[in-house]
C-alpha cells in the first residue's frame, strides 16, 4: 500500500467512527424538537466546553495558524489567539450565561426569538433572518473549502488510475487524489449525516471528540516535526540566522530575510522567461513574493474586535442555550484561553520554522523558497518530513484532525441554520401550535439540505482567499455584538436603536467590503486599522445615539429582561 | 473585590500590547521568541482572571433566575 493509500483509510476510517457516533447518540434522541434542537437543555460542563471550544476553532486553528506564521510571523499569536483568550471568555461569561438564564426562562430557542422579545419588534427578525444564514454561508464556505482542498492534497497519488487530476491554477486537482467535488461532498454528507441521527447532543458528542483528535494529533505532529529538524533549538537557530524577522514584529533594515530573498530571486528569472514567451502561451502574469513589512500596532491593537463575533455567532447561541446549568459555563470560561494556547503556540512554532527549515544533513529548505501559499505550509512540512518511516501515517492522522476542526464547526452551523428557519420563519408564522415537534425537525432538516447545497455549489468555484472571508464573515458579526450587549446590560435600548444597529453594520461593511475589492485586497486596513473597528464603532454610534432618540422601551419588557 | 477584577482584566487588555518586546528576538529556553512567549503568559493569565471574576463577579441575578426557574420546573413538574 502506498503512503497515500495510507493516508486515504485513515480517512475513511475516521469518517466511519464519526458516522458511528452519529448512531450511538441517535439512541438518545427524544423525538421532540427541545431535545433536537437544544438536547433537553442537559449538556454537562464538558461536554459544553469541548463543543464550545470545538465549534470556534475552525480550519484556522491548525492549518491557518501555522500558515499566517509562516507569513508574518509570531505576531500572528497575539493577534488571534491571546486576543481571542481574553475576548471570547468574556463573551461567555458577559454574554453567554445570561442568555442561558433567559433563554431557559422564556423558552429561546434562536437568538431572533430573544430579539424580537427584548425589542417587542416582529419585523426585526425579518431584517434579523437574511443577515445572519447570509453571514453564516460564508463560514460554512471556509469549512466546505478548506476540506476538499485538504483531502486532495493529502491523497495526491492514491489512485492515479481512477482520479486523472486537473484544473487551472492552484484550485488544480492533484493526480490521483480523491478530487475536490468529492471530498467536500463527502465531508458534508458525513457532517449532516451525524447531524440528523442526534440533533445537537450528537453535534455536542462529535465536537468532544473531535476536539480531543485534533488537539492530540496537532501535538504530535508538532512532536515529530520538531525532532526530524534536529530538535526545537536547532530548529528556532535557523529561524533566528536566516529570517529572524519571524521571530519578532518588526523587520529590521539589516535582516537577512533568505526567505524573501530567494523567493525574489526565482521570481525575478520567472518573469524573463514569461516576458519572452509568445503571447498566447504566457498564461497568468507570475506574483511576486510579498516583502516581510512587520506588524503596526494599530493592527495589532484593532484585531481585538475580531473575536467579539463570538458574542453573535448564532450557532454558538445555540449551544448556550444546551447548557444544563449556568454553573455549566465556568470551566468554559477558564479553560477556554488555555485550550487556545495549547493548540496555537505549537503551530505558530510550526509555521516560524517552516520559514527557515532545512532537513539536517541537506541544502534544500523543506518548504520550497517560491511557496506562495501559505495554507499549504502544515501539510507540507509533514508530507517533507515524515517521507521515510510510517510514510503516511502521519499525514493521514493529519488530516483526521484537520478535518475534525472542520467538522467540529460545520455541525453547529448546520444545526443553527436548520433551527433558525424552524422556529423563526416555519413557526413563527405559521403558529407554534400549528407545527408538530416532528414537522419543526424535519422542515429544520430540509432547510439545512438546502443551504448546504447551495454552499456546495459556491465551493465548486473554488473561493481562492477563504480565510479573508472569514476575517469579513467575523467582522460582520462583531458588527452586531453592540446589539446583543446593550439588549442585555442596557435597559434604554429601544426597537428603533437595535434597527439602526444592523442597518449601520450592514452599510458600513458593504462598503468597507467594496473599498476592499469583495476580499481580493487580503491585507486591506482602514486608517490603519482592521475594518471592524470601524464596523463596531459605526454600529455602536447608531443604537446608542436613536435609542436615546426614541421612546423607552415599555416596562413590561423591561421587568421581564431586567431585575431592579 | 469585584471592582479589582475588573481593573485587572483591563490591565490585561492594556498589557497585552506590548511594545516593549515588539522588536525583541530574545528566546526563552532557547526555543519559543519571548514576543510569543509572553502572549502565552497573557493568555495564562486570561484564565486566572477568569476564574477570579467567577469567583468574585458571578452575576447574582442569574442565580436568582437559576432558582426561579427550577421552582417553575418543579411546579410544572418538568425540568428546564
Amino acid at each position: 500500500m502506498s503512503p497515500a493509500q495510507t493516508s486515504v483509510w485513515i480517512i475513511l476510517g475516521y469518517l466511519a467512527l464519526l458516522v458511528g457516533l452519529g448512531i450511538v447518540t441517535s439512541r438518545k434522541f427524544k423525538g421532540t424538537a427541545s431535545d433536537y434542537f437544544l438536547a433537553s437543555r442537559g449538556i454537562g460542563w464538558f461536554l459544553l466546553v469541548m463543543s464550545l471550544f470545538g465549534t470556534t476553532m475552525t480550519a484556522f486553528a491548525l492549518v491557518g495558524s501555522t500558515g499566517e506564521s509562516f507569513k508574518a510571523g509570531i505576531g500572528v499569536y497575539g493577534m488571534m489567539a491571546s486576543w481571542s483568550g481574553i475576548v471570547h471568555s468574556a463573551c461567555f461569561f458577559l454574554v453567554g450565561i445570561k442568555l442561558w438564564s433567559l433563554g431557559a426562562k422564556h423558552g429561546y430557542v434562536t437568538q431572533i426569538q430573544f430579539f424580537r422579545d427584548r425589542f417587542e419588534s416582529d419585523k426585526l427578525g425579518v431584517l434579523l433572518f437574511p443577515v445572519l444564514v447570509g453571514l453564516v454561508i460564508p463560514y460554512l464556505l471556509i469549512g466546505v473549502v478548506a476540506a476538499g482542498g485538504t483531502i486532495n492534497s493529502v491523497t495526491a497519488g492514491a489512485f492515479p488510475d481512477l482520479f486523472a487530476g486537473g484544473g487551472v491554477g492552484p484550485a488544480a486537482d492533484k493526480v490521483g487524489g480523491i478530487p475536490y467535488w468529492l471530498g467536500s461532498g463527502g465531508i458534508c454528507i458525513v457532517v449532516l449525516v451525524y447531524v440528523f441521527l442526534g440533533g445537537v447532543r450528537g453535534a455536542a458528542w462529535a465536537n468532544a471528540f473531535q476536539t480531543l483528535v485534533f488537539i492530540l494529533l496537532g501535538l504530535i505532529t508538532f512532536v515529530v516535526i520538531a525532532d526530524k529538524l534536529g530538535g526545537m533549538k536547532n530548529a528556532t537557530a535557523m529561524v533566528l540566522e536566516n529570517n529572524p524577522h519571524a521571530a519578532r514584529r518588526t523587520v529590521r533594515p539589516d535582516d537577512p530575510m533568505t526567505r524573501y530573498v530567494e523567493a525574489k530571486k526565482q521570481f525575478d528569472n520567472t518573469l524573463v522567461k514569461w516576458h519572452k514567451a509568445p503571447k498566447d502561451k504566457r498564461g497568468p502574469v507570475p506574483r511576486a513574493p510579498e516583502k516581510p513589512h512587520g506588524i503596526t500596532y494599530l493592527h495589532f491593537l484593532t484585531y481585538m474586535f475580531i473575536p467579539l463575533s463570538v458574542g453573535m455567532f448564532p450557532h454558538l447561541f445555540q449551544h448556550w442555550l444546551t447548557a444544563k446549568s449556568a454553573s455549566s459555563f465556568k470551566p468554559a470560561v477558564i479553560l477556554h484561553p488555555l485550550l487556545i494556547m495549547i493548540v496555537w503556540v505549537p503551530c505558530v512554532l510550526l509555521g516560524m520554522w517552516a520559514t527557515s527549515a532545512i532537513i539536517p544533513g541537506k541544502t534544500d529548505p523543506v518548504i520550497p523558497w517560491g511557496q506562495g501559499n501559505p495554507n499549504l505550509v502544515l501539510g507540507q512540512m509533514v508530507a517533507q518530513l515524515t517521507k521515510t518511516g510510517g510514510a503516511g501515517i502521519l499525514p493521514g492522522l493529519l488530516t483526521a484532525g484537520v478535518l475534525a476542526a472542520i467538522m467540529s464547526s460545520l455541525d453547529s452551523q448546520f444545526l443553527c441554520i436548520g433551527s433558525i428557519f424552524a422556529n423563526d420563519v416555519v413557526a413563527h408564522y405559521l403558529g407554534h401550535d400549528k407545527v408538530s415537534d416532528r414537522q419543526k425537525v424535519l422542515c429544520g432538516r430540509i432547510f439545512v439540505i438546502l443551504i448546504v447545497a447551495v454552499t456546495y455549489v459556491i465551493s465548486l468555484q473554488r473561493p481562492g482567499s477563504v480565510f479573508t472571508l472569514a476575517v469579513w464573515c467575523f467582522s460582520g458579526f462583531a458588527g452586531l455584538f453592540p446589539l446583543v450587549f446593550a439588549a442585555i446590560y442596557w435597559k434604554r435600548t429601544t426597537k428603533a436603536g437595535a434597527y439602526a444597529c444592523v442597518l449601520a453594520m450592514a452599510g458600513t461593511w458593504t462598503w468597507l467590503f467594496s473599498q476592499a475589492d469583495w476580499g481580493a485586497k487580503r491585507e486591506f486596513l482602514f486608517l490603519g486599522m482592521m475594518p471592524v473597528a470601524t464596523i463596531v464603532a459605526a454600529s455602536t454610534l447608531a443604537l446608542v445615539v436613536v435609542s436615546l432618540m426614541t421612546p423607552a422601551p415599555s416596562e413590561a419588557t423591561l421587568a421581564k429582561f431586567f431585575r431592579r | 473585590m469585584k471592582k479589582l477584577v475588573y481593573a485587572l482584566i483591563i490591565l490585561l487588555v492594556i498589557a497585552h500590547q506590548d511594545f516593549w518586546y515588539w522588536d525583541s528576538q530574545e528566546l526563552v529556553f532557547d526555543v519559543v521568541p519571548i514576543g510569543l512567549a509572553y502572549h502565552a503568559g497573557v493568555s495564562i493569565a486570561a484564565a486566572i482572571l477568569w476564574a477570579a471574576a467567577i469567583k468574585f463577579c458571578w452575576p447574582d441575578d442569574v442565580e436568582l433566575l437559576e432558582e426561579e426557574i427550577a421552582r417553575d420546573a418543579e411546579t410544572k413538574g418538568g425540568g428546564i
